[in-house]
């Protein structure tokens, strides 16, 4: 049981973290890790490219900062009702998206993506370029105060490490079978009479779901729900994290994300602050020529050589 | 005189496929006896594949009907015709390369267990059809390659795997399409020998270029050329016909035996 000794070092890692590092970062680095791994569910093991997945995140944010502002619900509600309507808004994206393929379906996710957008800039509950700001994190249960740091990161590590379960388990069920076999042969599972477009819309409104997850828990560390999430840059830096990662394993786009949410961190405080675009093409660029199935990949890879 | 209805599994009527400016399929009117292995042969461009994508709605007739046990399947969808029993293969390999041999048969047999939708629940559920996809793996001879990664394997064993796969959703109708095409001498003779095997107790409706494979295998024969049914017989009947040979072959029948025999030389 490797893996189990690995998982187990990692949670320790993990829960001792913030003793070290600024909680605050470390809640936003599992937030877009659990982005990312929601994304990698579509992509690595159903095969499909969203390049919309801004708009899940995004909703997610403002239905549970809009909550948290004006309703008086506790957080946990807040964040579920966030999950489900990104969940109901991956149902209606997915109904329309999986009819097509490849760059369709990309091009088709963007649009409704780009739609979102638009409808959030304009609509009066969002402020527009404001956005919600000073979102209060709330009690969870009505009992534990979250506004200190420390307690908002442990609460942020149980919701992912629930979302990262879900997805292992989704990917290792008897329907992830299914997935990966469409992922494999579309035509040859059709023929073996699988409706393949039911099995894309259901891993689309899982993703959804999950990215709305983690945009719900991102607004409550910041307190701050913005147009940034729904903007199509940030669909694009998802696909980054997740390539860079390891597209299609389980931990890669836990890594990606690391890495790519702690070098904008850094090099945006600094003097390279103007060039972070140039040095994110970069990375993009060496990862997609030189390695490409992503640091877990070729580390999978390096271990499979080499013992 | 008429045949009973129900003694034919699937008959077409009067289907037509026409694509831009081209008839494709033009009037075919098939009946598939059930039972038999019945071969759908000629030259290329003939429409073969075609009829084939049509019976199993990977494309939609322009015109015409399908009716499989003496129900009109011509509206539903391709999975829902798979569901019905009527199984097919492709002119390439249909695997799924990166999952096991086990997992590839066991795909097909998880359908019916109702649970393909689940995805709280752990695969580990599916081990109780390992045994029943290890038998079908042995009725092709693949058993000991239960554990290696479908991709490894030679393209004979490939399509030895395909159609323990389609066995798995117990068909009632099996389509090959080439299933012996771009072969070794010596996979030809395993599939072949395959498909004589599972042919027990179903119906196979098979495209075969392989003239050899035919005359061994089918019990019935449609010539296909330009989309139109030539002729229909067994063998006998059939490579006697003249208008076979000139289509087939494009040549004069004197020439057929020694092209025939290359061809099973090969």
């Amino acid at each position: 049981m490797n893996n189990m000794k690995l998982n187990l070092c990692l949670l320790a890692l993990a829960l001792l973290a913030p003793t070290l590092l600024y909680p605050v970062f470390l809640a936003k680095v599992l937030c877009f890790a659990l982005f990312a791994c929601a994304f990698n569910l579509l992509l690595g093991f159903a095969g499909l490219l969203s390049f919309g997945h801004a708009a899940f995140l995004g909703t997610g944010g403002y239905v549970t900062g809009y909550l948290m502002i004006h309703s008086g619900l506790t957080p946990e509600v807040a964040i579920l009702l966030g999950t489900i309507a990104g969940g109901l808004l991956g149902a209606i994206f997915g109904k329309l998206a999986v009819k097509r393929e490849g760059i369709y379906f990309a091009m088709v996710t963007l649009a409704l993506a780009q739609l979102i957008f638009f409808f959030y800039l304009q609509a009066p509950f969002t402020n527009g370029e404001d956005g919600l700001q000073g979102v209060p994190r709330g009690a969870l249960f009505g009992l534990i105060d979250l506004s200190d740091n420390m307690v908002m990161y442990y609460f942020v590590l149980v919701i992912f490490i629930a979302g990262y379960w879900l997805i292992n388990r989704t990917i290792h069920s008897p329907f992830g079978q299914v997935l990966k076999a469409i992922r494999e042969n579309e035509d040859r599972a059709t023929s073996l009479g699988y409706d393949v477009n039911h099995y894309k819309w259901l891993a689309f409104v899982i993703s959804a779901a999950l990215a709305a997850l983690a945009g719900s828990t991102k607004t409550l560390v910041f307190e701050l729900a913005s147009l940034t999430d729904v903007h199509w840059h940030m669909s694009g830096e998802v696909i980054l994290m997740t390539l860079v990662g390891g597209v299609g394993t389980i931990f890669g786009p836990v890594l990606g994300a690391g890495f790519i949410v702690t070098m904008q961190n850094y090099l945006s405080g600094g003097e390279m602050g103007n060039y972070i675009h140039i040095i994110m093409g970069a990375v993009f660029v060496i990862c997609v020529l030189s390695f490409r199935s992503g640091i877990v990949g070729q580390l999978m890879k390096f271990k499979r050589n080499n013992f | 005189m008429t045949q009973p209805a129900q003694d034919f599994i699937l008959e077409t009527r009067n289907l037509t496929k026409a694509f831009k400016g081209f008839t494709a399929v033009d009037d075919v009117n098939l009946n598939i006896q059930r039972g038999h292995i019945h071969a759908l042969i000629g030259p290329n461009g003939a429409g073969k594949t075609t009829v084939f994508n049509l019976l199993t709605k990977f494309l939609q007739p322009t015109s015409g009907k399908i009716l499989f046990q003496g129900e009109d399947i011509t509206p539903l969808k391709p999975a829902a015709i798979a569901r019905k029993g009527v199984i097919r293969s492709f002119q390439i390999s249909a695997v799924f390369p990166h999952l096991s041999v086990l997992e590839n048969v066991r795909i097909a047999l998880q359908r019916k267990e109702g649970n393909s939708f689940h995805f709280w629940r752990s695969e580990k559920i599916l081990n109780r059809l390992n045994h029943k996809a290890l038998a079908l793996l042995e009725s092709v001879g693949l058993e000991s390659f239960a554990n290696t990664v479908t991709v490894d394997l030679s393209y004979g064993r490939k399509r030895a795997l395909e159609i323990a796969t389609t066995l798995a959703v117990e068909p009632e109708l099996m389509l090959l399409d080439e299933p012996t095409q771009g072969m070794g001498h010596e996979d030809v003779g395993l599939v072949s020998d395959l498909i004589k095997k599972v042919s027990k107790d179903r119906t196979i409706l098979m495209v075969e270029h392989n003239l050899h494979v035919v005359s061994k295998l089918a019990d019935r024969i449609t010539v296909l050329q330009r989309g139109a049914i030539l002729t229909e017989g067994d063998y006998a009947s059939v490579s006697a016909d003249a208008r076979v040979r000139e289509a087939y072959m494009g040549t004069a029948a004197d020439d057929v035996d020694t092209k025939q025999t290359a061809e099973v030389a090969s």
